[in-house]
């Protein structure tokens, strides 16, 4: 077993990360050294760690094993088209995120900024390690480090209560989550003993103990990724955190719980049954239509982007669902689209959603406001974050030609493939899916307009926001990175698609042959198909535009008078009469009025003081998580009435315990 | 996509794009004058909106003093995306350039993108009809999306293609009689193209009484060559949909070779189907009344269903004969 060259490449940039955090220790409150020195080199390892990982896409896979850890239970490695790939985003949101990292972290801010650093490069290191990690020993261990990191990022401003207990439910759930893959490992080792993946790869287990590894998997990997109902964790603790974190958590640390699940699902488990892909694609439909109608009803803007991510995360999983379902029946290359629709969801997803999460760190710092009801206009005073941010809500909107439509382009091409199923059950219920998706992608445009509207657009909703000031040149500089991501993505399709066909053939053993299409287009099966052509489609746009502009001025004129708004001549307009962020989300919580548990206060006729008051609640969290809370509580009390604190108390039961073992020995 | 892109396909997709520019606002136009003779006015003659974008055109732009740039953008954005979706719908010819460039989930996905900058213009302003429109015009824009998508879908199970070019030319193909999974699909086009296009039981295009209006209140800062590339905008979107369910349901007389003739042929079968359905959406207008914002919901939530259905209908027949 000899460890090739990309795969020590990697874990030298993994240790290179480490090794950064532990500068930052060094440095705990020198806070230039660690904004100006530190986080920028973090971001080109970042970028090291992309050209590292993209070669590795096509090659073959490469093993290394190092003597860390236990005695006699060292640390496997492995690099593959799969790991490589999650690598690929990993660094390359990664990079981005760092790069704004550098002008976003300030002084005297909770945590020290030197811990501040090691948290955040451990976090990164730990996360490349579990993409990495080859035995079940050393991916519990990065996982739980990734998990653990990330607490204490969540936490870094813990001097506030809501923090800490976000930061509580997070590191609940994400143990519970744990548990569930450790035994879901458990049961893929088939009692050898041996935990290495390749050991578990050669395992052949019977249907009903590969279904069950299976929903470990799923039940450990969904709470992670924050799949319905195991998600109420997401909204606490992902606004929580410093933005930038938040970025990292929502972009990256999910895409994680993706990449162990399929991990599982199509590498260590030998073959897939039918039903796994119902239950993933149910539960990825019931995240997906939660997620944005939960995120169209919020007024905290990060709060809104972590339902979005929870919306996004379930469009994956209804994709790896599709897939798995394909692949249970056969059908190679209808899984491998819906596959490839599920992977460049992931790394469209990376993108945009740590773009609009930094976006909503350059407000937070510029105005010290979350709350969407305290900003607006924000487009005149910061119009760097106002454009960036624009690009990234429109590609999570799924707007061609953006990043985020290619992925919900695929995953309504691979619906269209589903009367070909030979379960005529499923064929019945394939439309309704289809319609959920085309649904659930409509509101995302809703709940986006919501949140750029609100924020940058209008009137300002208070006065000092005109003194808000634009990012700094490091965060620029990051979202630039970011920007580009997404509209790379959105724009070379195919391009993208050669990266990953080697993964779907990995994993599924067909790939998106590129049709004869050449590379303007993106053609999954033939031209008569189905066909899309981002350039030639924004080189549309952009030539109507720009000879309208041009015609327009010839023909007539450009003249341009500023007066004061029309409003149908109503002179008293103030910032009070636009939409509130409850009033835009009104019309989706009225429609979808069952789905929240909501308590309204209306006022009166008669009140001198009129209130308004809505409060939107998680019906999971009063029918599921409140119930076991009040039942683990009960039972802790039960037992509690058994320790008294007192001494004799325990003599006695030691007592007692003898002389019922003396009893029973002696009867 | 070889032999598209020949001398004769993109004189084609030019002739088309010009046919949609300059008939859109006599489309525009004859529902005006169709709407005012079944109401027993005079009407205001076919040419009036070419008149009014003229007008329009030559006065000044009056901009809000605090718009940011985001504002006098969209109008050419949308304009843009409008002029590119009545480019992509086979109308004249089924073999176009840029139709491999976009199928019906892209053609969506632009209407999308229209109406999203649409949306953001109206709040940039920040005045209450600005948000107001805003709001409503994406509540009836994510309601109505879904069931267009829907009824592509419909049609893309017929043809296995989501390609337009793939799917007028099956659909022509099959002999005229009427197919159950269309009929419905149709239905729910036509719902849905009435609530897009800001037409009577959704919205009306003559209103301007505030708080009924969607489509006015959307739009209600713009003035100037803006307003007049808002409304050859919304022209060119009613012409698209009206081709688009011509490109469905009567997907007969579409040029399909390089052929000059069949091309020139294509011209006035369009301007024909185009005037019956000009005068069939005033027949409809004239004949329902506006309902309230709160019912276009439920209005839209059939068109959704119905379409949904078709596509099961579509599915539970596909085995028999078609």
């Amino acid at each position: 077993m000899s460890a090739g060259p990309q795969l020590v490449a990697l874990l030298a940039l993994c240790a290179a990360w480490l090794a950064i955090g532990v500068a930052g220790l060094a440095a705990l409150h020198r806070f230039h050294i660690v904004a100006r020195v530190l986080f920028p080199a973090g971001g080109a390892v970042a970028l090291a760690v992309v050209a590292a990982a993209l070669p590795a896409v096509w090659g073959a896979p490469e093993m290394a094993v190092l003597p860390l850890g236990l005695p006699g239970l060292p640390f496997h490695f492995r690099l593959d088209g799969l790991s490589a790939l999650f690598l690929l985003v990993l660094g390359g949101a990664a990079a981005g995120v760092s790069l704004f990292s550098a002008g976003y972290f300030r002084q005297s801010e909770g945590t020290a900024p030197g811990l501040l650093c090691l948290q955040y490069h451990v976090f990164l290191a730990a996360m490349a390690l579990v993409i990495l990690a080859d035995d079940a020993y050393a991916f519990m261990v990065m996982w739980e480090t990734m998990a653990l990191a990330s607490f204490f990022l969540v936490t870094s401003n813990h001097r506030i209560a809501e923090i800490r207990r976000a930061g509580y439910l997070y590191l609940l759930i994400a143990h519970v989550g744990a548990l569930g893959i450790l035994l879901c490992f458990g049961v893929l080792q088939a009692n050898t003993g041996d935990y290495s993946f390749a050991n578990m790869r050669a395992q052949h287990l019977s249907p009903f103990w590969a279904s069950v590894a299976f929903l470990l998997a799923l039940g450990g990997f969904g709470a992670k990724a924050g799949l319905v109902p195991l998600h109420v964790w997401l909204p606490e603790a992902h606004p929580a955190a410093p933005s930038p974190v938040s970025a990292l958590m929502s972009g990256v640390m999910l895409k994680t719980a993706v990449y162990g699940f399929l991990r599982v699902a199509y590498d260590l488990l030998p073959a897939q049954l039918w039903w796994w892909g119902v239950v993933v694609l149910a539960l990825g439909l019931a995240s997906a239509v939660f997620g944005v109608v939960f995120a169209a009803a919020q007024s905290d803007m990060k709060r809104l982007l972590a339902w979005s991510s929870i919306e996004n995360i379930g469009l994956i999983f209804a994709g790896i669902g599709l897939s798995i379902l394909f692949a249970a029946y056969g059908m190679r290359a209808v899984a491998a689209l819906a596959l490839t629709a599920a992977l460049y969801h992931v790394a469209s997803h990376a993108f945009f959603k740590s773009l609009l999460f930094v976006g909503t760190g350059a407000v937070l710092h510029a105005t010290s406001e979350r709350s969407l009801g305290k900003l607006g206009g924000l487009m005149r005073v910061m119009p760097w974050v106002g454009w960036a941010t624009l690009l990234g809500v429109l590609a999570s909107a799924g707007l061609p030609p953006l990043g985020g439509f290619v992925s919900e382009w695929l995953l309504l091409q691979s619906f269209l493939f589903t009367p070909g199923l030979p379960n005529s059950f499923l064929n019945m219920l394939v439309p309704v899916v289809a319609a959920v998706i085309a649904l659930v992608a409509a509101l995302a445009g809703y709940v986006m307009v919501k949140f750029y509207g609100v924020i940058f657009l209008g009137q300002h909703r208070e006065d000092k926001l005109a003194q808000a000031h634009d990012a700094g040149p490091w965060e620029r500089l990051g979202m630039a990175w970011l920007v580009a991501g997404c509209v790379a993505l959105g724009l070379f399709p195919a391009q993208v698609i050669d990266i990953l066909a080697p993964v779907t053939q990995l994993l599924v053993g067909a790939s998106l042959a590129q049709a004869d299409g050449g590379s303007w287009l993106l053609v999954p099966v033939s031209v008569e198909r189905a066909s899309y052509g981002p350039l030639i489609f924004f080189a549309g746009v952009a030539a109507s535009f720009g000879l309208a502009y041009v015609l327009v001025r010839r023909l007539y004129h450009g003249r341009l008078r500023r007066a004061a708004p029309w409003d149908c001549g109503f002179p008293w307009q103030t910032a009070r009469m636009q939409d509130t962020a409850e009033g835009f989300g009104q019309p989706v919580r009225q429609i979808f009025e069952p789905l929240y548990r909501m308590r309204r206060e209306l006022p009166s006729a008669f009140d001198a003081r009129p209130r308004y008051a809505v409060e939107v609640g998680d019906h999971f969290w009063y029918w599921l998580y409140l119930p076991l809370a009040r039942l683990v509580d009960g039972a802790a009390r039960a037992i509690g009435t058994l320790q008294r604190g007192r001494i004799a108390i325990y003599l006695l039961y030691s007592f007692a315990t003898v002389i019922a073992v003396l009893l029973w020995v002696t009867r | 996509m070889g032999d598209a892109v020949s001398a004769l396909g993109i004189a084609a997709q030019a002739l088309e794009i010009v046919a949609a520019l300059a008939l859109a606002p006599l489309l525009a136009g004859w529902v005006g004058q169709c709407r005012a003779w079944l109401q027993n006015r005079k009407g205001p003659g076919l040419l009036q909106p070419y008149r009014t974008l003229h007008k329009l055109f030559n006065k000044d732009s009056v901009v809000a003093a605090h718009a940011s740039p985001l504002f006098r953008t969209a109008p050419y954005v949308i304009f843009g995306c409008m002029t590119l979706a009545c480019g992509i719908v086979p109308t004249l010819s089924t073999d176009l350039p840029l139709s491999p460039a976009a199928d019906a989930i892209a053609l969506v996905g632009l209407f999308a993108l229209a109406r999203v900058f649409a949306a953001l213009a109206a709040m940039d302003i920040g005045t209450a009809f600005g948000s107001l429109g805003a709001r409503r015009e994406m509540l009836i824009g994510f309601l109505a999306e879904p069931a267009l998508l829907m009824v592509f879908f419909t049609a893309a199970l017929i043809s296995d293609s989501t390609s337009l070019t793939t799917i007028v030319r099956t659909l022509a193909a099959r002999e005229i009689g009427i197919q159950p999974s269309l009929a419905l699909a149709a239905v729910a086009l036509v719902m849905v193209a009435l609530a897009e296009n800001a037409r009577v039981p959704v919205d009306n295009p003559a209103t301007h009484l505030e708080l009924t209006m969607v489509h006015e209140a959307l739009i209600l800062e713009y003035s100037g060559r803006h307003l007049a590339l808002v409304e050859w905008a919304a022209a060119l979107k009613l012409f698209a949909y009206a081709c688009i369910g011509m490109a469905l349901f009567a997907p007969w007389g579409v040029a399909r070779a390089h052929a000059p003739l069949a091309l020139l042929l294509a011209l006035p079968v369009l301007v024909a189907k185009l005037a019956a359905a000009g005068c069939a959406l005033a027949l409809l207008e004239t004949l329902s009344a506006k309902m309230r914002i709160f019912r276009v919901p439920e209005f839209l939530g059939m068109a959704f269903l119905l379409a949904v259905i078709a596509m099961l209908v579509r599915i539970l027949l596909g085995a028999g004969p078609q």
